[in-house]
């Protein structure tokens, strides 16, 4: 019937042929449904150039400040937390400490697994304000790896980093926090 | 799967032309690709979603009558608030608006029947399944999904309630239906349009659907994926959206509202679409402004895509994401204006009666502009810091679902009655159905306004005193209105038995090729195309 | 913008329904709260700007409708114009709009740079959402607790009658209490971290115009600088599962001089605590002392999802009478669990001390006919944690 009726209006004036407008409302459907799933690098893309969420370099980066602006001085507060289940003690070796955009600095956080078992812990930092997060840069840090601590086992991690020279001026505390996960179950598998 | 479907109901549509009777009982319900039929059947359905989700509504408002746990526990209110948010959304509004498409669209355009009727019998068909996939999870161990028809992660993955599989299926399901609905939307409307019936020569009806069937096809999919991820984080270890394995919950967000935003606006535009269908009718006067009226709706469209975290300001986003969307969607009321005015200038000095068609639309006009007041205000962004996850916003979305689509949808239901059953359906119950709806659904939902504004959250089983009294009479109100429901019923039920036959063309303001034929409408219309000039 | 002016239409609700009610109406809130920051005040402005301009257009759009509805009616023998377009009146209302939204957007914009300016707080304050408490941290002081309802559980489960059948059933603040208050100065500027263990929660005062989400593994920020020393109350504003409802906030604002005074007070307490401590791990309670303290603990922070019978609500919520844990497990592994959690449960080391711990222990292997007559003592806590 449909196709019947079509040829009929075709006639009369130029229409594309249903199966051409199906495939292309397919298309569109399936594009769509990777659409969806390509939000997820880009809103990554989108958070590295925004600090949307106030995620930081998962790598490490090379120290590329040119000099050090002593007319400045920001605070850097160091937060951790433990997430659910993991039963280490974790905190940072010093709260809170100020540099000058530019300038390198190295802190240590401690850490015991104080269980009976061995755990792998994974820090995940976040910045806040999130727009900060693209001016900390991290040439070393513990997150960037997992860390395995036997029983009993304590360590102290380090993490080096520096503050962009062009942190935005209204900008003059910044707080880092790691929240610590125990992924021993994720990598067993 | 999608593709397939497709191709095998083209391969079928040559043998359409020998169905002339129809067959008879259940099989002619099941076998049909008669839009008549499958129109009817979303109709039927989309009612019976609504005194579903209506029926947890009763129980989410009985609870709620009085501080304290009366009825209840927390953990099974949860499930009633979210089912009845998915049933409502997707049971009763998007599935009613599918049967108005197919009962009235090939008949605005003079066609035949749909593009694609084989796949109009399956998009139906499916639908029953997933409801019963959602529904059944209330009879399962793990309970019904109790994470908010928002599914928010991680609520809805590491501490789900084990319900996010159902869920998940039945999303699909309901996902897959909504887009072949969509496709043969389209393909209908791109191709079946009699002789001389060009684009701007459509019903405004038309073209609404038309706009929606776009943003279906557009968002659906998205809101697959998302629940895709959702399954795979819960069941399968990937992290979308845990920090601890560097994804981030509230990227789910971001993806749900990019579907979540356009999808309110399939639930409005097909209700702007039977309004502007029936206001010049009872006004006895074309529409004013059909163009501008057109370019509106295109670009409330459009702008659905650039507006959806406005849903999220207080998730933390930076600053000039928080302006961007706040502009953006004080934007959107410009369009949502435009159309406001013209429905009143379309009333202004016409020659105006007030069937009941009318009175639900006019009822429309009044409470969708409260409820976009409200959305105004919703969208200034500092404020919205207030009014977020409180009972302002169940008013909001309430005043704009409720008395905004579904009174359309009731508008409509009054409107084509007739064209539908052959039978005029009885005015005084009619108004009846309206009067006690209009006050009581006022009664239910505007104090809601006052309790968010006092600070009461939603989604809570009980309440701090202060908010005791209010809460009574929302509960009052919601009794009555969906009590009051029940005569909508009794109302097609009587006309579908008997009554006042009625003439081709019952509305003598009437425009359009609906009302050339006769009533009821025969079982194949337009097998010739008509000529339109 | 007085209070005395506020839309009349609220005014005639109140009295319509007033006259159908036979409860008190006198703290019932209409309108948003005015709250004590100038924030919030800035907040409220901009509520009632909106307001008004909506009632205004409301007035004109509505008042055209219902004049053309009594006047332009067929069976009062209107006949009906012929226009329906008007490229002018289109473009008119295009503008003016327009115009409207700009006004609107000004003073919103101002406000809210306002209030994402985090920058120079003198008192940083860690606040973390988990299912279904708050915690909060004050940043370099040594001072962390939970913050837990503490409306008892027989006057939500309406144990002592109904609201209606007796109103005096429930307290003056129902649902809106807490064992320890959240407590900072007043005319400082505090800043919230906000952040979540669990499900996304989010931290909301009315008073303070502060909503943050609680995202778990992220920080949110939020400020408040208030005027007025006081008690504010607040409730979780995100969907968070079962007890969402039952996680409210209350901040307590004292004045400079106060805040110092209850600083060194809770420094004493800290240290006082570790002391009863330390003198736990050598105590020996007897099973009766176990019994009582477990059955206190365990009423708090265990029977909103064990349930007091010990049933749980399976299956997200498993019982614990007759459970392998409390009966045949080892004594080590239900420490462990208490303190650390597992799956959907939360970890209570940091919030309970280790008597408690114990005590909750044993009265979990012996309540509920379960009965295996372990006893546990604040020593066992310790070794089992390995510290």
């Amino acid at each position: 019937m449909s196709e019947s009726t079509e040829q009929k209006n075709n006639q009369i004036e130029e229409k594309p042929s249903n199966s051409k407008v199906i495939k292309k409302l397919v298309l569109l459907v399936f594009a769509m449904f990777g659409f969806g799933f390509a939000l997820v690098p880009l809103y990554d893309v989108f958070c590295d150039i925004t600090g949307l969420n106030g995620k930081t370099n998962d790598v490490g980066v090379a120290y590329t400040a040119e000099g050090v602006d002593t007319s400045r001085t920001v605070k850097v507060q160091f937060i951790t937390r433990n997430a659910k289940g993991i039963p280490w003690q974790f905190e940072p070796v010093i709260n809170e400490i100020s540099v000058h955009p530019g300038e390198m600095k190295f802190v240590n956080f401690y850490a015991k697994n104080t269980s009976q078992r061995d755990i792998i812990g994974q820090a995940v930092p976040s910045v806040s304000p999130g727009i900060a997060a693209g001016y900390f840069q991290k040439i070393e840090c513990f997150c960037f790896t997992q860390q395995p601590l036997g029983a009993g086992e304590e360590v102290e991690m380090g993490l080096q980093f520096y503050v962009d020279l062009d942190l935005p001026t209204e900008i003059t505390t910044l707080t880092l926090s790691y929240t610590l996960y125990d992924i021993s179950g994720k990598v067993d598998s | 799967m999608t593709t397939e479907t497709i191709n095998e109901s083209l391969d079928d549509a040559h043998n359409d032309d020998h169905h002339d009777h129809k067959m008879t009982g259940i099989k002619r319900w099941l076998y049909t690709t008669n839009h008549k039929d499958i129109g009817t059947l979303y109709l039927w359905f989309s009612f019976i979603m609504l005194l579903t989700g209506g029926a947890m509504a009763m129980v989410i408002r009985a609870e709620l009558f009085q501080p304290g746990l009366q009825l209840v526990e927390p953990d099974f209110f949860n499930q009633l608030t979210t089912v009845h948010g998915l049933i409502m959304v997707f049971g009763a509004i998007m599935p009613a608006f599918t049967g108005f498409a197919n009962w009235m669209i090939p008949m605005m355009i003079g066609a035949p029947d749909m593009a694609l009727p084989r796949m109009n019998n399956w998009s139906f068909w499916i639908l029953p399944f997933a409801f019963a996939i959602l529904l059944s999870s209330f009879f399962m161990e793990s309970g019904a999904p109790n994470f908010g028809w928002t599914f928010y992660a991680p609520l809805s993955t590491t501490y789900s309630n084990g319900s996010t599989a159902f869920f998940v299926f039945a999303v699909h399901i309901m996902g897959i239906s909504s887009i072949m609905g969509a496709i043969n939307i389209v393909v209908t409307i791109m191709n079946l349009r009699a002789p001389g019936m060009t684009y701007m020569k459509m019903p405004l009806f038309v073209w609404t659907f038309f706009i929606t069937a776009y943003l279906l096809i557009a968002v659906m999919p998205v809101l697959a994926g998302v629940v895709t991820m959702l399954l795979t984080d819960t069941y399968f270890g990937t992290s979308f959206f845990d920090a601890a394995g560097g994804g981030d919950p509230v990227m789910f967000q971001h993806i749900f509202w990019f579907f979540g935003h356009p999808e309110v606006y399939i639930m409005i535009l097909p209700a702007f679409g039977i309004v502007s269908t029936i206001i010049p009718a009872f006004s006895r006067k074309k529409l004013f402004g059909y163009s501008s009226m057109v370019y509106a709706t295109s670009s409330i469209a459009l702008l659905s895509f650039i507006v959806w975290a406005h849903h999220m300001f207080t998730t933390g986003m930076p600053l000039f994401g928080e302006l961007f969307f706040m502009y953006c969607t004080m934007l959107i009321a410009v369009p949502t204006g435009v159309k406001v005015f013209n429905w009143v200038a379309t009333m202004w000095r016409g020659s105006m009666t007030f069937e009941t068609p009318m009175l639900f639309s006019i009822a429309f006009v009044i409470l969708f502009t409260i409820g976009g007041f409200s959305g105004l205000m919703l969208a200034l962004t500092p404020v919205d810091f207030q009014y977020h996850d409180t009972y302002f916003v169940v008013a909001h979305f309430h005043y704009v679902l409720v008395t905004g689509s579904l009174f359309s949808i009731y508008a409509g239901a009054y409107y084509w009655l007739p064209k539908w059953t052959g039978h005029m359906y009885s005015e005084s119950l009619g108004k009846w159905h309206f009067w006690c709806s209009l006050i009581s659904v006022n009664l239910l939902f505007f104090p809601m306004h006052f309790l968010g504004l006092a600070g009461m959250p939603r989604r809570i089983p009980d309440y701090a005193l202060q908010f005791a009294d209010f809460n009574k009479w929302v509960s009052i109100g919601g009794f009555a209105f969906g009590i009051s429901q029940l005569i909508f019923l009794a109302v097609v039920i009587k006309c579908i038995k008997g009554g006042e036959k009625a003439p081709a063309k019952p509305w003598d303001g009437a425009e359009g090729l609906e009302w050339t034929v006769a009533s009821p409408a025969p079982y194949h219309t337009f097998s010739t195309p008509p000529k339109v000039d | 913008m007085s209070r005395g002016n506020q839309s009349w239409l609220m005014g005639a609700w109140l009295m319509l329904t007033s006259l159908l009610s036979s409860s008190a109406w006198a703290d019932t809130q209409l309108n948003l709260t005015k709250g004590v920051t100038a924030v919030s005040r800035e907040v409220y402005d901009l509520h009632m700007l909106a307001l008004y301009i909506c009632t205004a257009i409301g007035v004109v759009v509505f008042g055209a409708m219902f004049w053309s509805m009594v006047f332009h009616r067929k069976s009062k023998g209107a006949k009906a114009a012929d226009f329906h377009e008007s490229t002018k009146v289109e473009i008119l209302w295009t503008a003016i709009p327009i115009v409207i939204l700009i006004a609107m957007a000004v003073p919103a914009t101002s406000t809210l740079i306002d209030m994402e300016n985090n920058d120079n707080s003198e008192v940083t304050i860690q606040v973390t959402g988990s299912q279904w408490k708050w915690h909060y941290k004050y940043f370099d002081q040594n001072i962390e607790y939970y913050s837990v309802l503490s409306t008892p559980r027989e006057e939500y489960e309406n144990q002592n009658g109904t609201f209606e059948g007796n109103g005096a059933a429930k307290n003056e603040n129902y649902l809106l209490e807490v064992d320890r208050h959240l407590v900072i100065p007043a005319n400082k500027k505090v800043r919230f971290l906000i952040t979540s263990d669990d499900v996304i929660h989010a931290w909301w005062v009315p008073a303070f115009a502060v909503k943050q989400d609680a995202n778990p593994g992220f920080i949110n920020e939020a400020w408040a600088i208030v005027d007025e020393p006081g008690i504010y109350r607040g409730q979780c504003a995100e969907l968070c599962g079962k007890d969402h409802g039952f996680m409210p906030i209350v901040v307590e604002v004292k004045s400079v001089a106060d805040y110092e005074i209850w600083l060194s007070e809770q420094h004493a307490l800290t240290a006082k605590a570790a002391d009863a401590e330390k003198a736990s791990l050598t105590a020996s309670m007897s099973k009766e002392e176990l019994m009582q303290l477990g059955e206190s603990t365990y009423m708090a922070h265990c029977a909103a999802c064990h349930q007091p019978t010990g049933l749980g609500l399976p299956p997200t919520f498993p019982a614990l009478k007759g459970s392998p844990v409390a009966t045949q497990g080892s004594i080590a592994d239900h420490i462990d669990i208490v303190q650390n959690g597992k799956g959907m449960m939360p970890p209570f080391g940091k919030q309970l001390t280790l008597q408690q711990v114990a005590a909750l222990v044993t009265y979990e292997r012996n309540a509920w006919g379960n009965d295996t007559g372990d006893l546990v003592q604040s020593a066992d806590v310790k070794a089992a944690s390995g510290e």
